[in-house]
């Protein structure tokens, strides 16, 4: 690890998810102005109406509800099991996939359009080959 | 424009051979559908190939330079889980455009074990049980609780998808598997991704199936109709743009898509499908596609399974032959193992699972990406 790398503190563990200094984190989409379609990620041309270069960045919202999930009990080596596996359309546009924490991996406890905020944390403390630290984001039941 | 006939066709017996090569399973798969027909390689004009592991590896010429290299046009193909049937479909069209009369497609392929997807890549850190799991197992269970959030779709029923399948296999030899699972079985085995357990989970196998296709008066002159089975519709979709594209692959709209033209184009209805294989890659993808495919009103997919509509004997008889679930799915060989499975049936050789009196069938694919390829056969009466 560069103790150069350390000093710059965490890192987004994708594009989208932004880490403004002295501000709250959120995640950013990408809203084609003529269509309305959200985007994750920056891009130029949309993909659902073909229109170029009207696409700007949009702040997501940080509350949702919980489309589907699945409950994850074998993956690849080293990952650790179980974990629920969801997707969540975010109010105000933009569905997102992630880690549903706070709640038992048991479809029990689980119900479809659940209320769930975005949380930001560390990434289950994962590092990358030169040792940097990084920030991802979660969902977790809204009461 | 010419009507185009499979004349023959055949697939190897699904299993692990870690020993041989993907040209040397295509090669197998190759004379056995020459033979089928009693063509020869010197009788065909263009080889249309579809393998995934080795896409960039020339694996149609490689199968040629084993079986006879006669300087016919090869076109090799990749589709992901479509890619057999895009291979097939390639050969359709070139009959159909009157470019050729006779010609063969090869579908490939040799598996590793385990786990497909959310094997990482990309920069930083490992996104799989961290941004949820891109693995094939958590991607169809989503869709299938996409199904069960509509419509409250069980478990147990989504269960019962395997427990049928497996007891399919059971009546045919080419089958990776011919194993009994009854439905404790199925829903006491090891949990992989809620709800599909590990036999919910298709099978990762070598295999390879092949298919000699001739234009009407090809298949004439030749005195092939006798077995010849007609392809009444060939039908390719890519994925239209959705709202949850991005999160979430969408096995349904470019199924419905290709489904509705499929129909059109054979100038038949779901109605009319005697039996069907489609692409139950997972457990609870096979309940999504009674409906896509029209076998059922939206909603019912549920009662279908549970009323046994679906099984040998039903009113529409889905994957008899054990499907990718037991039968297996080596990726680039199921498309043409499946058209291989109605045309058998079409053609009265099916043995102990012949669904009988069959006269129009209908196969499925799916690749994630996507792309989905549909196939109505007929006997030629």
């Amino acid at each position: 690890m560069s103790e150069e790398n350390a000093a710059q503190g965490p890192l987004p563990v994708v594009d989208f998810l932004k880490l403004p200094e002295g501000g709250d984190p959120y995640l950013e989409g990408h809203k084609c102005k003529s269509c309305d379609a959200i985007f994750l990620g920056e891009r130029n041309i949309c993909s659902k109406c073909g229109t170029r270069g009207e696409i700007g960045p949009v702040k997501l919202g940080n509350t949702g509800t919980l489309y589907v999930y699945s409950i994850v009990h074998r993956s690849f080596p080293g990952i650790e099991v179980p974990y629920i596996s969801a997707i969540v359309d975010l109010d105000g546009g933009g569905t997102v996939k992630g880690n549903l924490i706070g709640v038992d991996p048991d479809p029990e406890k689980i119900e479809f359009g659940m209320p769930v905020e975005v949380v930001y944390k560390d990434a289950l403390g994962r590092k990358d080959k030169d040792g940097n630290s990084y920030t991802s984001y979660f969902f977790q039941p809204r009461s | 424009m010419t009507d185009a006939y499979v004349v023959g066709i055949d697939m190897i017996k699904f299993g692990r051979f870690p020993e041989r090569s993907v040209p040397d399973l295509g090669a197998e798969a190759a004379l056995l559908a020459l033979d089928d027909c009693g063509l020869k390689i010197q009788d065909m004009q263009a080889l249309y190939c579809g393998n995934l592991g080795q896409a960039n590896a020339m694996v149609g010429q490689r199968v040629l330079q084993e079986i006879g290299q006669t300087g016919i046009p090869v076109v090799n193909c990749a589709n992901a889980c479509a890619t057999g049937a895009t291979a097939f479909r390639e050969a359709w069209m070139s009959i159909k455009a009157g470019v050729y009369d006779v010609v063969l497609a090869v579908g490939v392929e040799q598996m590793g074990r385990g786990l497909l997807g959310g094997g990482g890549g990309g920069k930083g850190i490992p996104k799989e049980g961290l941004l949820g799991s891109g693995t094939m197992p958590a991607v169809f269970a989503e869709a299938g609780q996409e199904h069960a959030r509509k419509y409250g779709t069980t478990f147990e029923q989504f269960a019962k998808v395997s427990v049928k399948n497996h007891h399919h296999s059971t009546l045919n030899p080419k089958a990776m598997y011919q194993i009994e699972t009854p439905l404790e079985t199925v829903m006491n085995a090891e949990m992989i991704a809620y709800p599909n357990t590990k036999l919910m989970c298709s099978v990762n196998v070598d295999g390879s199936a092949a298919a000699v296709l001739c234009s009407e008066k090809k298949a004439r002159e030749l005195g092939l109709m006798g077995r010849a089975v007609k392809v009444a519709a060939s039908v390719l979709t890519s994925d239209p743009w959705q709202e949850r594209d991005l999160v979430m692959p969408d096995v349904n709209t470019c199924t419905r898509k290709a489904a509705a033209t499929a129909y059109e184009m054979a100038g038949i209805g779901p109605e009319d499908v005697n039996l069907v294989e489609l692409h139950d890659c997972f457990a609870t993808a096979e309940i999504l596609h009674y409906e896509n495919l029209g076998l059922c009103k939206d909603g019912e997919a549920g009662r279908m399974i549970d009323e046994g509509e679906s099984a040998l004997g039903g009113r529409v008889p889905v994957n008899v032959s054990g499907g990718l679930l037991s039968k297996g799915h080596p990726l680039g060989a199921t498309g043409i193992a499946n058209i291989y499975e109605v045309s058998t049936h079409l053609r009265g050789e099916a043995g102990k699972r012949q669904v009988e009196g069959a006269t129009v069938g209908l196969t499925h694919v799916i690749g994630l990406g996507s792309a989905c390829a549909l196939h109505v056969l007929e006997k030629v009466s």
